[in-house]
This record gives C-alpha cells, structure tokens and sequence, in this order.
C-alpha cells in the first residue's frame, strides 16, 4: 500500500518536473492540467476525496481553462495588432 | 546575469534548501498519526449533532461558516476585479479585428460523443453538489463542473453557442444573488435571537438529500455563486473574441 504512495509521489515529481521543462505555453498549460489530476490521485490516496474532488475541478479544469483563456486573449490582440499593421502600411 | 553565475547561485541556494527541507522531514509524524484533537471530535459527534455525514462540509458549511463566507467573498471579489478591469465600457471606441472564423465543423461522430457528455456533466454537476452533506463535494465542486459545461459546448460548438449561454446579465444576477443568499441565511437567525450563521433549520433525517438544514442550503447558494463565477470570468477573457471588436487604448 505505501508503495502506491510512493509510486505517486514519484509520479507528482516527474511530472512537476515536465511542467516546468516544457517551453511552448500551450503545451505548458496541458502539462500543468495533467499535473493536477496527478494531485488529486495523491490526495484521493492520502483519504481526502473531497479536497482531491476539489483538486480536480480547480487544478486540472479551472486553473488550465483561466491560463489558456489569458493566452488566446493575448494572442487575438497580438495577431489583430499585426493585422492592422498590414492595413495602414 | 551570466549563466554560470546562476547556476552557481542557483547551487548555492538549491543546497541550503535541500538541507532546511530534510531537517524538516526527519521531524514529521509518521503516517496516519493525527494529534489535534478537532478532527477527533467532529468527526465523532458530527453526524449526531449536524445530521451530516460528509465531516468536511460539516466544517465547511457549518462549524466554520463564518470563514467559509469569506473565502466566498475572496471569490466574489476577483471576479469583480477581472471583470473591472477588462470591461469595456458603453461608448468606447472599438475597432474591428473581425469575428473570428468558426473552422469546419467538428465530424459529426466528435459532436456525437461530446453532446451525451454535456448531459452527463450537467447531471454530476447537480449530484455532487446537492449530496454535500452527504458525500464527498459540495457547492464549490459543482459550481467548477457546471462552469465547465458552456466550455465544452465552445469545444463541441462554437463561439456563437457559448455567448448564448454566457453573455446574460442574469449571470451577473446569479452570482450576485449566491453571494447575498449565504449573509441573508447567516443573518436570518438574528430573528430567532441566535447568534449569526446558525443552523437554523429542521436536521431531518441523516441520509436524505435535504438534510443537515442550513448547510445543504448554503452549499446550494455556494454552487450558484461559483458557477456564476467562472463563466463570467470565462467570458470576460473570451469577449474580444467572441465580438471580434477591440477596445482602442
């Protein structure tokens, strides 16, 4: 049993680890979504279902959903920016 | 900075962590031993005196409501901010970036799948958060699972289907209303001459979806206000987009 523990602990430090070695952003933020879930197993392992049930809908849906909304916000300003660029020049 | 000159530094540091870090190990209690003696009591006289079986909502929506109300206005709150300082005000002037192409639709087997699991979310979005008090959830968790159904319509759809459901002011009125509900309960014991966040209301049976009184009700008025919460945040960050207009600075 405590070696399921470890397993996942294990698992939490590997893919911390990708999460903060993955440079492209996108790929970043499915990296930390799968870093969450990994969480919530850990919590779920450690007898806290309800804080892993909230681990799960913060960590891996809200938390990627806020950070990929703030991209594809910054991105549409940056790609219309050009655009307008284009237009004047 | 130089590169070696961070790493040296980084070195440095990364050691005296990783000392401070196993010094602070070797002094931790060994696995599944608990030595507060809260835990022990609530979670022994709990059900009895709350009808509650789920300890931690117990806590949450009862025993410590009173932080739990803050930690809703913490929520409430940024809400406000983001959507203070991304709105756009009437009269701004806007320029067209034009909307934004919805591509090909999804095949019909992707769009398949994906209806029957907005059906399925919203169903466990109710059941979690209407067994609270009885199973692991609660307001908080439904009102995330909730949130995240119009985003799986903009995944499965398109940006049109997503403002239809998102761009209402009842939105606004909802998590307005969620927020004021939780005071209004808190308060509502004023009248009985008990002091404020009491529960209240009749316990009824363990085990029944409308029992423990007021913390499935509280629960309830959480899951609105959370939901509320993060689509309008959600839409908030995706209005430029969905409108294909941009505020000039």
């Amino acid at each position: 049993m405590i070696w399921i523990g470890a397993g996942l602990l294990v698992l939490v430090a590997v893919s911390g680890w990708g999460v903060v070695r993955t440079r492209d952003v996108t790929s970043q933020v499915i990296a930390l979504g799968f870093y969450g879930v990994l969480m919530a197993l850990v919590f779920f392992f450690f007898q806290a279902p309800d804080v892993a049930l909230s681990q799960i809908t913060v960590g891996a849906v809200a938390l990627p959903l806020m950070v990929m909304l703030a991209i594809s916000r910054m991105k549409f300003r940056a790609a219309s920016q050009r655009d307008k660029g284009e237009r004047d020049a | 900075m130089p590169e070696a000159t961070r790493t040296r530094l980084f070195l440095v540091f990364g050691g005296v962590f990783l000392l401070l870090f196993c010094y602070s190990v070797m002094d931790l209690p060994p696995w599944g031993d608990y030595r507060g003696p809260y835990g022990d009591v609530i979670a022994r006289v709990g059900v009895y005196e709350r009808h509650a079986t789920d300890a931690v909502n117990a806590i949450n929506y009862d025993y410590r409501a009173f932080d739990t109300l803050g930690e809703e206005f913490i929520l409430f709150t940024a809400v406000l901010g983001v959507m203070m300082l991304l709105r756009r005000e009437e009269g701004t002037a806007t320029r067209d970036a034009g909307k934004v192409k919805d591509a090909m639709r999804l095949s019909t087997s992707v769009r398949t799948a994906a209806m029957p699991t907005i059906l399925l979310t919203v169903v466990f979005g109710f059941y979690i958060g209407l067994h609270g008090q009885l199973t692991p959830g609660g307001g908080f968790q439904a009102g995330v699972i909730l949130a995240s159904v119009p985003f799986l319509l903009y995944i499965c759809e398109n940006t049109e289907s997503f403002r239809r459901v998102t761009s209402h002011t009842c939105l606004e009125v909802i998590e307005a209303s969620g927020a004021g509900a939780y005071v209004l309960i808190g308060l509502a014991p004023f009248v009985m001459g008990m002091p404020f966040l009491t529960n209240f209301l009749p316990l009824g049976t363990t085990g029944d979806v409308f029992s423990s009184g007021t913390i499935a009700l509280i629960s309830a008025c959480v899951g609105f206000e959370v939901t509320a919460a993060f689509l309008l945040v959600g839409y908030t960050y995706l209005q430029e987009i969905i409108t294909g207009e941009i505020t000039e600075e």
